[in-house]
């Protein structure tokens, strides 16, 4: 993946996605999710990090791309819909497949070279740890 | 660059009035495609966080039904900073109005999604010969 160029901050997906939610802070309920974004994600933060899930069944690793820069976690690729050959009929359509692309801010700037992502049972797995220059350094006062 | 809209929130499971999972938590029901050709049907359900040895099928009086149990390693989702997507089992039931060859069902799990081969019994064409005289 090119680096970010245009999908910078003025992104029209972006602004999409800020008016979304801020939309949802201003109408939804503290419990609604923030919509319609796919893949769904989990956070879990703690002092030196966080932790971030991503529900994701039959994508394949290969058309995945992730990536890190600062504060922001980047989800991107394909579900590819599954090929049928020949005559069939559908009874039943309720899976979406197609592009997605996703930003997931973070509260943190981001340790970029130790960045661990696995792939399991359709659940993606991104673990970022807080980078040395952001935590907070315990200032000692001279007397 | 287009993006996947409307991904449904995950839809909870309403049991039947006086039926009780017998585990403890959310039960879901899978966003699940179903095609039919010629000679079989194919289902196909998205159970993220369910292992290939987490996945239960049944036919029983033409009713199919699926369960899939969340692995222990997904299922610690409490406490989330920010949080989209809850975890929990998965579970639904079809009726089937083709004749099912229930012994040769193929089932598949592969990436969280469970992809099911349900045969068609064919029916036995005889050809009647007709004679004369």
């Amino acid at each position: 993946m090119n680096g970010f160029g245009w999908q910078g901050w003025w992104s029209p997906w972006r602004r999409l996605r800020e008016m979304e939610r801020e939309m949802n802070r201003l109408f939804g309920s503290s419990t609604a999710p923030v919509g319609s974004a796919f893949p769904p994600v989990n956070v879990h933060t703690d002092g030196d990090g966080a932790t971030i899930t991503a529900e994701l069944p039959g994508v394949e690793t290969e058309d995945l791309d992730i990536s890190v820069r600062d504060r922001t976690l980047v989800l991107r690729g394909e579900r590819k819909a599954p090929e049928l050959g020949g005559d069939h009929k559908w009874l039943r359509h309720e899976r979406t497949f197609g592009q997605f692309a996703r930003s997931v801010d973070l509260p943190f700037a981001v340790d970029t070279e130790s960045v661990d992502a696995s792939y399991q049972d359709g659940v993606l797995k991104v673990q970022l740890q807080r980078s040395d220059a952001d935590k907070p350094r315990k200032i000692t006062i001279k007397s | 660059m287009a993006e996947t809209k409307d991904i449904q929130k995950k839809q909870e499971t309403q049991m039947q009035h006086g039926v009780e999972p017998t585990r403890a938590g959310r039960l879901f029901t899978p966003p699940t495609d179903i095609c039919e050709t010629n000679d079989c049907i194919l289902l196909t359900a998205d159970m993220p966080g369910v292992r290939p040895d987490g996945v239960n099928v049944m036919l029983e009086n033409n009713v199919l039904t699926v369960r899939g149990a969340v692995a222990d390693e997904h299922s610690d989702e409490s406490g989330a900073a920010y949080a989209e997507y809850e975890v929990g089992d998965y579970e639904r039931s079809f009726s089937l109005s083709e004749k099912i060859d229930a012994d040769n069902i193929e089932a598949r799990m592969n990436n969280g999604v469970l992809t099911l081969t349900l045969p068609k019994t064919r029916p036995s064409h005889r050809q009647i010969e007709v004679k004369t005289g």
